[in-house]
């Protein structure tokens, strides 16, 4: 199992009066894409939270191994440092922080990213232009007054600089337009092209997948893995939706 | 967590700063030090060192009258109970002479000004430097091509002391601030000591600012600094004062005054950075007077004392007459700082824009006042005052009193406060980008500060930014 990036091993956690995610198993090899479905309020951002370490969530039971480290009790930040990155439905607006600046310190604090800063100007000129975000955002207050799907791209635009080995990317083609999609494809695209990283796509949405090599669908139900299977597990879901998993899930408890 | 990561995740930040950059202290030997209360003899005396015009000895005395004879402020503000006059020193020098150039500055109050960057600032981008040490001015200089343009800047004593500038002091000095102001003001001019004199002539504008830095060093001492700036028509002046002070278990006090007339068509701005130590008594009292078509501005960022009362004023007396008010004020433990801001438009025309943000963390309370007043003849006049408040914790507090006055009916007045916390999604956010949390908090402040850390010129802005941090790191240690 040492060649598993993300290992979730019997994982329960919850808000402090209510639990929300039941003994969990989930692994993620380096490089690997990976689908989380489920309809909505079946605890997939929460798992993306958990797996961030987002101190909402406390963990209950089972752990978490990342590049083969216990992140279980480690905060937001350790586990960053350490490669794991979030992509939020709602990135937060931070007046007064300039992104470029902001940009350049989440850069600066990972020996492996550090660079002057004119090489550091270089690379996020390119990433921006990839991903067709205009020069002048990179001076405005990060993410204020941004549309949805500009801060959307400013994910990708961080996604890329930090070149995490994983990403999970919560309902990031959610709200939408199709030329923002396609420019959010393209950044997902180009961070498993030149990061090789590993991603796990929380999504409603099957198109954003049709340009990705899907290897593992996870399907989760009221807070349960329910199902694990192929690809082509995608296309099931999309003809029947999560009725008969969420039936399975009930003869389960029943019995 | 490893301690390496920790001290290389800082460096990326600004400049590294610790405590010790502020709070040191020099040895008081040699000083000239005068027993502490009040007396005629102690006001005579301080009067005859300076070989004052008797006008001036005449002025402290009927001050001294008022002080004795007015009582302290009562029901205002935070208390100032523990301030006993009786053990304050009004007068304490360090036996040294006004020099103009730093090598005659004796060794350890040089040092001292070094440290806080003064020189530095000096030969870098400003136009001219007072540094003033306990109760007078040790430094003194202004660039020669700013001189040649017939700009004043100099101590009221020695302006007292020329035959051209004596008279213009006398018809300006303390006609905006009177002495039965309140009984600080009295106490102000019945002792006050070094400051700084500016005369910008008509027409003439700086190309740099011109600093004053205020800095108390001796314990139990108060510093009573009198500031007078007169801008002629047309003329325009940017002017910085900083202060700070080491921290020491007996309370100090500073009872300035500073009095700013602007004429017609000319503007001023005038930027603080405060950063007394935490057993300061900051009771300093402001005031501008401002012609037809001209432009006051001030922007104040005020970090330290025990307790403050200060609130700048603004008597926008000309038609079309402008005020800008951008002020920030954090209030960490033991902190109690009543700060605000009133202007009073009297002219037709005028408008003032009151802009102010305040922190609030360990316990510390903040408590902005602002006062707004439309006279009679200020047709359309219009004012805004908007006041942010950032509280970090529970245990702090955070209060906004707003006063308007209104004696005209065209005018628009409007008030806005909000008062928040840094939200769980914002610390998260930043988190998972990497920053730790006491990073992300900073980065917060910093950004809620960064309308007024824009206002100030770059070097103070760094020195402000890393005054939040230091305030952050406190928190978080």
């Amino acid at each position: 199992m040492s060649d598993q990036l993300l290992i979730i091993a019997g994982l329960s956690a919850g808000t402090e009066d209510k639990p929300i995610l039941h003994n969990i198993d989930l692994t993620v090899g380096a490089g690997e894409t990976h689908v989380l479905m489920g309809p909505n309020g079946a605890g997939k951002s929460t798992l993306g939270h958990v797996i961030m370490g987002d101190p909402i969530y406390q963990v209950t039971d089972g752990t978490i191994t990342f590049d083969g480290q216990d992140v279980t009790d480690l905060g937001a930040d350790k586990r960053s440092l350490a490669g794991i990155f979030l992509s939020y439905q709602a990135p937060v607006e931070v007046p007064g922080v300039p992104l470029y600046s902001f940009l350049r310190t989440i850069c600066q604090m990972r020996p492996e990213l550090k660079t002057t800063a004119r090489k550091f100007r270089e690379r996020v000129g390119k990433i921006a232009d990839q991903l067709d975000i205009d020069q002048n955002f990179l001076t405005r207050e990060l993410n204020v007054g941004f549309s949805g799907g500009e801060k959307k791209k400013i994910e990708m635009l961080q996604l890329l600089l930090l070149r995490p080995k994983l990403a999970i990317l919560d309902e990031t083609d959610s709200g939408l337009d199709v030329d923002a999609l396609s420019i959010v494809s393209r950044g997902i695209e180009a961070y498993r092209k030149e990061c090789d990283g590993a991603l796990l796509m929380i999504t409603h949405n099957t198109r954003i997948l049709e340009r990705l090599t899907v290897d593992r669908t996870h399907v989760m139900v009221h807070g349960n893995l329910v199902a694990d299977g192929p690809a082509s597990l995608i296309d099931d879901i999309d003809a029947h939706g999560f009725a008969r998993f969420e039936d399975a899930l009930a003869e389960k408890a029943e019995a | 967590m490893a301690e390496t990561t920790d001290t290389t995740r800082k460096k990326s930040q600004v400049a590294d700063i610790n405590r010790s950059l502020y709070d040191f202290k020099m040895s008081e030997e040699g000083y000239e030090r005068y027993a502490d209360g009040l007396s005629t003899d102690i006001v005579r005396a301080i009067s005859d060192k300076k070989d004052e015009p008797e006008w001036m000895l005449e002025l402290r005395l009927k001050a001294l009258a008022a002080y004795e004879e007015m009582e302290m402020p009562a029901n205002w503000g935070p208390s100032i109970e523990m301030l006993d006059l009786n053990h304050i020193s009004a007068y304490v020098s360090p036996k040294t002479k006004q020099a103009s150039s730093w090598d005659d500055v004796p060794e350890d109050i040089k040092n001292t000004f070094e440290r806080l960057g003064i020189p530095e600032a000096e030969r870098e981008s400003l136009a001219g430097v007072g540094a003033q040490y306990d109760s007078e001015i040790v430094y003194h200089n202004m660039r020669e091509e700013v001189a040649d343009q017939g700009v004043i800047y100099t101590t009221i004593e020695d302006a007292l002391h020329d035959p051209e500038l004596e008279p213009i002091v006398h018809e300006y000095f303390g006609t905006l601030i009177p002495m039965r102001d309140h009984k600080f003001a009295a106490l102000h001019y019945a002792v006050w000591s070094g400051g700084s004199f500016v005369y910008v002539p008509e027409g003439v504008t700086l190309p740099y600012p011109l600093q004053s830095y205020f800095r108390l060093n001796a314990q139990g001492a108060g510093q009573f600094e009198h500031t007078l700036i007169i801008v002629e028509p047309g003329a325009d002046l940017h002017f910085i004062e900083g202060c700070s002070a080491p921290k020491y278990y007996e309370a100090n006090l500073h009872a300035g005054a500073v009095e700013l007339f602007v004429k017609d068509h000319a503007k001023l701005r005038y930027s603080t950075i405060e950063n007394w130590s935490k057993n300061m008594f900051n009771l300093n009292t402001k005031r501008a007077t401002v012609g037809a078509d001209s432009i006051m501005e001030w922007v104040s960022g005020s970090f330290g004392s025990h307790v403050s009362y200060l609130y700048p004023t603004t008597f926008l007396q000309g038609a079309r007459s402008s005020c800008e008010f951008t002020g920030i004020t954090f209030a960490g433990a033991t902190q109690d700082l009543d700060t605000g801001c009133k202007v009073i438009l009297n002219g037709p025309d005028t408008t003032a824009s009151v802009d102010t943000k305040s922190i609030s963390k360990d316990g510390g309370i903040n408590t902005f006042r602002s006062s707004i007043v439309v006279g009679r003849r200020a047709d359309r006049a219009c004012a805004t005052v908007s006041c942010a408040s950032l509280m970090l914790d529970d245990i702090s507090r955070s209060d906004t009193i707003p006063a308007m006055d209104v004696r005209n009916g065209s005018a628009s007045v409007g008030h806005e406060a909000t008062i928040g916390r840094i939200s769980d999604d914002t610390i998260l956010y930043l988190m998972s980008r990497g920053c730790s949390e006491g990073e992300a908090r900073t980065m917060v402040v910093n950004g809620f500060a960064d309308p007024v850390s824009k206002e100030l010129p770059m070097e103070y802005a760094i020195e402000m930014n890393n005054l939040i941090k230091l305030e952050m790191e406190g928190a978080i240690g």
